[in-house]
């Protein structure tokens, strides 16, 4: 139980990171395929806008899938790190050049600069989960021994079923951007609504017919994983998502698209946990799960850890996702604000106090050796800093005005 | 004294490309490293001018607080990827590093993947939020990002505190047993010392680099006296620094003397001091040659006395270990001394400054003072990553101090060098595009209710 509970948190991190960040590299492709014309200009604008306030929180998903990965299953992340460092690798260069565009487009004035940054960001938006896809692939069809760079650097991810998962990967994320980004349009921009909802049923039904193709492959090329797939409890969560696949295309074509979005992400638990469920307790072949994890202190406090954490991280994610869904976030009109007359800042200079603290910094930090000591002296001299800022900022400010 | 074999959980390979490794580490790092201090003080200094808005209602300072977060967006989703390449490089990299010491020090990344999560949230609402909210909850959004800023270095420093001076677990049989990561990582005196002086660090490098952005537009355009709105925004930041300078030097020897105790081989390294001497002299500059310093300065009994407080202490020498358990001498020496060169000339500027302004005289608007104020923010970057040299180069042949060598941490994957090349042209393409990103946004001109804002005028094509 302790053993496998950080397992559980990494393939809730998974899921979490395909449905809201697959939903981010989508709207990416979307700009690749859209058409020069003004409106595929305002289907990418729309596409940017609603993915700049919440793309860096989606992203860190896979921080926290990584993290947890290599301090609970440290060989594990090893081996697959190593034998998978070519995907990974072509993933990372696709996260850069993914990050530098959403930078770089505030600064852009021409549409030849435009094309050229959303040009790179597609592409890049197309590499990075179809490699991490593959990677996955990979350790499905246990190709990923354990070991230093053990496995082969090239054959190990792209396997049928690490074709077939990276293609999957790149389907689904554009099914799910075009659910969102339908859903978003429908707040501002009604016009986008209808392209986006062709755009999702298309790519649903593509994303449909890659995972049913998707068994015959995994028949063919990683037979163990399918018969595990259909025994147990893998079944069940295969049926629930394929069930949830098909109820979700039927949103869509209803036009209900943030129950669309839930569908999708049961669609894709089901998968992953279908998956786990099918290999437990087996990791990598001949590592089990209790072999690779840490120990009791380490497993303990990092369950105490993702728990607290969660407990500080869901609201706030709540929070932003509330203020992004309800618009609070697009770029609008001001509301002018109230202003508040103008209070003059309290400006005496504290100077015998920051020398005061500068004198006791200096000798319990740098003269005195005990750790207490240092302590006080770093806490002097932070205080020296303050006082000293606190005393000079409004003073200048003041001969400034 | 000996070292037991450690029995690593991957087995340690030959890696013909170990140094295009660790030099493929050392460019991901010094990228990192800069942009992650903009992380750390840029969001106070932007609360801080949103509050004296807040008190005075005073529309200049939200303009520009408005403005520079718009620049603390840009950096923070640079930070965030290379921070993202950072962390596949523990495995691709360094897969037996990981491996065997993940569940060692592996927690300290986890706590700090939840501190970026919680910054990216924040930094989205608040960058995001400027029309769409009250001004107070606006203001109140943006303190996460203040509190994980910190808590995202000192995760960090953790970890690299622990390789630095490791603890919290045992060696049984070659196999790490018995591991306690709380110990490992927050037990560990040396973490104190390491995280004060790059959390000062971070305010420096921020203060003086955003100062001297308006110092260089002063230079280009002093025919015109400065408008209020540069005044502004040059005293926050450069006040900042300039507090903050001397005071990093008193940590610096506090950091030293920790060296000293924990790690005297560095510092025998970081001094080029062969033969273990009691009442060592210091040497400045020089070369370091057969065992002594050429054409150096010898300072009689300094180096006894900073790292020990003491007349005759004795200082351990490069001769108390085998040549093959010293780190490049000429390196870290070479880092070191220009961190300290910089440092010191970096705090007499701060104390100058603080100086003139005690006297309520105003900075003086001439070509060698801004010209000082332009070099200062890119000195004290030299200095944050020859530190990070001094660190990390000083450390070696171990990744985990008198642990593990880093020959046994590396990948047995081959490309290395293609895995290198392209990271260098990734980060030269987005390198060249943040410097156009950024002179682009410091040229755009203020929108048009901003402009009209009095104080305001006159202020747009002189930095951000
Ligand atoms: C603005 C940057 C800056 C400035 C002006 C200084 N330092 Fe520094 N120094 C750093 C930025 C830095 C750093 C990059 O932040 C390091 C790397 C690791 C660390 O904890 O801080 C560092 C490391 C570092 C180390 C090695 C610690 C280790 O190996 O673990 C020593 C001994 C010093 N410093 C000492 C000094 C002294 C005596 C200074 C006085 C002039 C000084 N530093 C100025
Ligand atoms: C946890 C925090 C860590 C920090 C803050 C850190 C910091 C740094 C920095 C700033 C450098 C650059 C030195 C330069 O520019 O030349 C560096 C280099 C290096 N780091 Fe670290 N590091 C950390 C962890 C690691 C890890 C996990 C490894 C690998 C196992 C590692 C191994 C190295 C190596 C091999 C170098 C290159 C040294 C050389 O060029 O000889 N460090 N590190
Ligand atoms: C000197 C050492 C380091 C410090 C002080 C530091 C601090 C920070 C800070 C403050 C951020 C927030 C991003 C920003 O503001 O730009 C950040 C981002 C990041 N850092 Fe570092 N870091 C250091 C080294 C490392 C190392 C060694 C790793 C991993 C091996 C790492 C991984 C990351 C990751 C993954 C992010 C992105 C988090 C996100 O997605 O929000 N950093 N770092």
């Amino acid at each position: 139980m302790l053993q496998t509970l950080p397992l559980v948190f990494v393939l809730v991190g998974l899921v979490l990171y395909t449905v809201l960040a697959g939903a981010d590299f989508g709207a990416g492709i979307w700009r690749l395929v859209s058409d020069r014309g003004t409106r595929g200009q305002a289907l990418r604008e729309h596409a940017n806008h609603s993915m700049g306030p919440v793309w860096e929180a989606n992203h860190v998903w896979l921080i926290f899938v990584l993290t947890v990965t290599w301090t609970a299953y440290p060989s594990f992340f090893g081996s697959v790190a190593s034998t998978l460092a070519v995907a990974l690798f072509l993933a990372g260069v696709g996260i850069i050049l993914r990050g530098a565009g959403y930078a770089l487009r505030s600064g852009v004035r021409s549409d030849r600069e435009l094309a050229l940054i959303d040009g790179a960001f597609a592409v890049a938006s197309l590499i990075t989960p179809f490699a991490l896809g593959a990677a996955a692939g990979g350790i499905a069809a246990e190709r990923v021994p354990v070991g230093n760079a053990a496995g082969d650097l090239f054959a190990s991810w792209t396997g049928p079923v690490s074709i077939l998962a990276g293609v999957l990967a790149v389907v689904f994320s554009a099914y799910l951007a075009a659910v969102y980004l339908a859903a978003d349009a429908a707040r501002e921009h009604p016009e986008l609504v209808e392209p986006f909802r062709r755009r999702a049923l298309a790519a649903g039904l593509a994303a449909g017919a890659v995972a049913a193709a998707g068994l015959g492959v995994l028949h063919a090329d990683a037979h163990s994983l399918y018969a595990g797939l259909l025994s147990r409890g893998a079944l069940a969560c295969v049926i629930v998502s394929a069930l949830a696949g098909a109820a979700t295309l039927g949103f869509v074509i209803v036009g209900r698209f943030e129950a669309a979005r839930y569908g999708a992400g049961l669609a894709v638990a089901g998968v992953i946990a279908g998956w786990a469920i099918a290999r437990y307790p087996t990791l990598l072949p001949g590592l089990s799960v209790h072999r690779a994890a840490a120990g009791h202190d380490t497993l303990v406090t990092l369950i105490v850890a993702v728990v607290a954490g969660g407990a500080l991280l869901f609201p706030a994610l709540g929070l932003l996702f509330s203020l992004t869904l309800r618009g609070r976030l697009a770029p609008g009109e001001s509301t002018p604000e109230p202003i508040r007359a103008a209070r003059p800042l309290g400006g005496a200079v504290r100077a015998r106090l920051a020398v005061a603290l500068l004198i006791v910094g200096i000798g319990m930090l740098n003269a005195a050796s005990a750790p207490w000591a240092h302590a006080v002296g770093v806490v002097s001299l932070f205080a020296f800093m303050i006082v000293a800022f606190a005393s000079l900022v409004p003073a200048a400010l003041a001969d400034e005005g | 004294m000996s070292i037991p074999p450690l029995g690593a959980a991957l087995a340690p390979v030959h890696q013909r490309y170990l140094l295009e490794a660790r030099q493929m580490q050392a460019l991901s790092f010094a990228v990192h490293i800069p942009l992650v201090c903009f992380g750390i003080a840029f969001p106070a200094m932007v609360l801080f001018l949103e509050w004296l808005h807040l008190r005075t209602g005073d529309p200049l300072y939200r303009t520009l607080a408005r403005r520079w977060s718009r620049i603390v967006l840009a950096l923070f989703a640079v930070g965030v990827i290379t921070g993202t390449i950072l962390s596949f490089e523990m495995g691709l990299l360094w897969p037996n590093f990981t491996a065997t010491f993940g569940s060692v020090f592996g927690l300290g990344f986890a706590i700090e993947g939840f501190s970026f999560f919680m910054e990216a949230i924040f930094i989205g609402i608040y960058a995001y939020g400027w029309d769409r909210m009250s001004p107070r909850a606006h203001w109140l959004s943006g303190i996460p990002i203040v509190i994980t800023g910190f808590t995202g270095s000192l995760m960090v420093i953790s970890v690299n505190a622990w390789m630095n001076h490791p603890g919290g677990f045992a060696l049984h049989a070659g196999h790490v047993v018995d591991v306690d990561p709380l110990r490992a990582l927050f037990g560990n005196p040396y973490l104190w010392s390491e995280l004060i002086h790059m959390y000062i660090a971070g305010y420096m490098v921020t203060g003086f680099l955003v100062a001297g952005c308006y110092a260089f537009g002063r230079l280009r355009g002093n025919r015109i006296p400065p408008t209020r709105y540069q005044r502004v925004a040059l005293t926050i930041p450069l006040t900042i620094a300039c507090v903050a300078a001397p005071v990093q030097v008193l940590v610096g020897d506090w950091v030293a003397r920790d060296v000293a105790v924990d790690q005297p081989i560095k510092l025998a390294a970081i001094e080029g001091l062969y033969p273990t001497t009691r009442g060592a002299s210091e040497h400045l500059l020089g070369w370091y040659t057969d065992g002594q310093i050429k054409d150096g300065i010898a300072i009689p009994h300094l180096l006894s006395l900073l790292a020990y407080h003491s007349w005759d202490a004795r200082v351990q020498g490069l001769d108390t270990v085998p040549a093959a358990q010293r780190p490049p001498i000429n390196v870290v020496r070479f880092a070191f001394q220009t961190m300290v060169g910089i440092g010191t000339l970096l705090a007499l500027l701060g104390i100058a400054y603080l100086v003139i302004r005690i006297r309520r005289r105003p900075l003086p608007d001439s070509r060698w003072v801004n010209g000082a104020l332009v070099l200062a923010g890119p000195a004290a970057t030299v200095a944050l990553i020859a530190g990070w040299v001094t660190t990390e180069v000083g450390r070696q042949p171990w990744v985990v101090y008198r642990v593990m060598p880093t020959a046994d941490a590396v990948t047995g994957a081959g490309g290395i060098p293609v895995g290198y090349g392209t990271l260098v042209v990734t980060y030269l393409a987005v390198g060249a595009g943040l410097v156009w990103v950024l002179r682009r946004l410091a040229r755009a001109p203020l929108s048009e209710r901003e402009a009209t804002l009095p104080g305001a005028a006159g202020a747009t094509p002189q930095g951000p």
